[in-house]
């Protein structure tokens, strides 16, 4: 597996079926390359290598057997927001520094009912809040790409582990941008499904009405074939959508001609590098050589996500951020000497400081007298903003921009201004504000750092955006670009 | 948009955190630059829209009275700071 070439998780699959390589093997292969160079990277929380290697041994049993799942042997990462029944799971914050959890995330459960073998947790921004996984109190983890840069965030851990073939896929989460951004700042594909596609169930809740677990894998086929697993309706949850689950593998090869693709006018315009709008022009017009038809549109309340998204996350945050008081579980002060010096100095001691700023918003949003002016108004625009979108679909089909303002920025040039960092998500936060699906692909890279085009669709039309983003990966090969070897060989 | 000292330890307050004097100033800065932002929500005519809280317009669903889930106290009370005989424990509270 170790090669120039980065290995999908399709193709692992077919070494295995074909019995070319034990999962065991797979997975010690796995952990060498961890080991090796995770320790510069910090892509991993926690590594499972007695797990993992359990699991794979019961893999390679089941194949032998005749019984096994459709995803028997394949390695994964997990982002450390999923829980995973028995193994620590931090959500990257003192707070949950020992947590270990009592059940499964329900996307986890389905994932290894299918044989997925769990290799690890991957880092990523504290409680998801973050652009550039520097939240994290497990400190950054580092861009493939250039070690002086970030990933990206939230999801930066599962990122960098896909981009530096650690493991051949990784689950995310995507609240604001936390899938995409980092994949189009690593270089690989990332989808985040539509709002209710997959179960929140087991994941650790950030904002409960945006957040979406999704994938992050090399190709867009390695996304259908890991997303048609995890996505369903789930009884659990009750934000779980009970719309009916194509089958995203077959229907990569479904027509797009003459496919509508909706260019947002003010998105191409000076707040996008002018060298990233290059590359993403460039990968439009190869999708309009291949029958795809561009026309322009118009998001008029789009650059309102921004204050729209830092009220309502927040807001949603400081609710659900609550249930963290020192006593169930989670971080416990020290000697407190009252009920009230053990909740605020638990949490005080358990919160990074991008966390607390959130949870303080929020609570200002939601308290009386600023509820109306902030979380109502901000809500109210919410309804404008997916509006456009629903406008926007009566004339095309998928929705393209960039997904990020820029490549990879290096580690600390935007930490100390969450304001400035908030700008990384402007092409990003609508789509969750408005539930739709979307995924970010790897086009030509800029100056040695990967360039993301997003792709956005309706309600419950992933199918559509693996098939494009398929039939672009199958005439071009950015999405199997490597990072150079760490060390600066060549 | 400008948060007073008593305004940030109030909020401090319901939000259950307690906040370093040192950092204060600094946390006020940023505060008021992120609300700063939410002044811009000012240019969207929101009359008579309503708020947006399910992207999908979802509504809660309801399931029959039944009792689904078995007893794993044992199991959750097992990663909690301090607990004794299925109880959790917290500074005394009535003395």
């Amino acid at each position: 597996m170790a090669s120039e070439t980065p290995v999908t998780a399709s193709s692992l699959l077919e070494a295995l079926d074909q019995g070319r390589c034990s999962a065991e093997e797979l997975i010690r292969d796995c952990l060498d390359r961890i080991g090796a160079v995770d320790g510069a990277l910090n892509s991993f929380i926690t590594v499972d290598a007695e797990g993992a290697l359990a699991a794979a041994r019961a893999a390679d049993a089941d194949r032998a057997a005749g019984r096994a799942g459709p995803l028997a042997g394949l390695p994964l990462a997990h982002k450390d927001i999923f829980c995973t029944e028995g193994l620590r799971t931090s959500c990257a914050s003192r707070m949950l520094d020992t947590f270990v959890p009592p059940y499964s995330a329900t996307a986890v459960q389905r994932l290894a009912t299918a044989g997925a073998v769990t290799v690890g947790k991957t880092n990523m921004d504290e409680f998801a809040m973050g652009s550039s996984n520097e939240t994290s109190y497990y400190g950054p983890c580092r861009n493939p790409w250039d070690g002086d840069r970030v990933p990206g965030g939230s999801s930066g851990g599962s990122a960098a582990a896909v981009a530096a073939g650690l493991v051949p896929a990784a689950t995310g989460t995507d609240t604001g941008g936390s899938i995409r951004q980092p994949a189009a700042l690593c270089g690989i594909t990332g989808i985040k499904p539509t709002y209710g596609r997959v179960s929140r169930l087991g994941m650790i809740a950030f904002a409960s009405s945006l957040d979406q677990g999704g994938v992050m894998a090399r190709s867009a086929e390695d996304c259908a074939l890991l997303l048609g697993t995890m996505a369903g309706h789930d009884p659990a949850d009750s934000t779980s959508a009970r719309e009916p689950v194509p089958d995203y593998r077959s229907g990569l090869t479904m027509a797009l001609d003459g496919l509508r693709i909706g260019l947002p006018r003010r998105w191409f315009d000076a707040s996008l590098d002018s060298a990233v709008g290059d590359r993403l022009r460039a990968a439009l017009g190869e999708l309009e050589a291949r029958g795809a038809r561009l026309v322009d549109i118009d998001l008029p309340h789009n650059h309102l996500s921004i204050p729209a998204y830092y009220l309502i996350a927040p807001a949603e945050a400081s609710t659900n951020l609550a249930r963290y008081d020192g006593v169930r579980y989670g971080h416990r002060c020290k000697a407190p000497l009252d009920l009230e010096d053990l909740y605020t100095r638990s949490r005080e001691e358990g919160f990074g400081a991008e966390v607390q700023r959130r949870i303080l918003i929020g609570t200002y949003a939601l308290s009386a007298g600023y509820y109306d002016a902030y979380y109502k108004k901000a809500q109210q625009t919410r309804r404008l903003i997916r509006q456009d979108y629903l406008d926007a679909f009566t004339g095309v089909d998928v929705i393209a921009g960039p997904t990020a303002p820029g490549t990879a920025f290096r580690l600390g040039e935007k930490i100390d201004d969450p304001v400035t960092m908030y700008q990384e998500d402007s092409y990003t936060l609508g789509v969750n504000l408005a539930g739709l699906p979307a995924l970010s692909l790897p086009v030509e890279p800029l100056g040695g750092l990967p360039v993301g085009l997003q792709l956005i669709g309706q309600h419950f039309d992933e199918a559509r955006l693996l098939a494009l983003a398929h039939r672009y990966q199958q005439d071009t090969d950015w999405h199997l670009q490597a990072p150079p070897p760490p060390g600066g060989a060549a | 948009m400008s948060l007073g000292a008593e305004q940030l330890e109030r909020l401090a307050a319901l939000a259950r955190l307690r906040i370093d004097p040192g950092e204060a100033p600094a946390l006020k800065d940023a505060l008021e630059r992120i609300l700063g932002l939410a002044e811009e929500l000012a240019a969207a005519d929101t009359t008579g829209i309503d708020p947006l809280a399910n992207p999908l317009d979802a509504v809660q669903p309801l399931r029959a009275d039944t009792v689904t889930e078995s007893n794993r106290r044992d199991a959750f009370q097992a990663i909690a700071p301090a607990v004794e005989d299925g109880l959790y424990l917290v500074p005394r509270v009535v003395e």
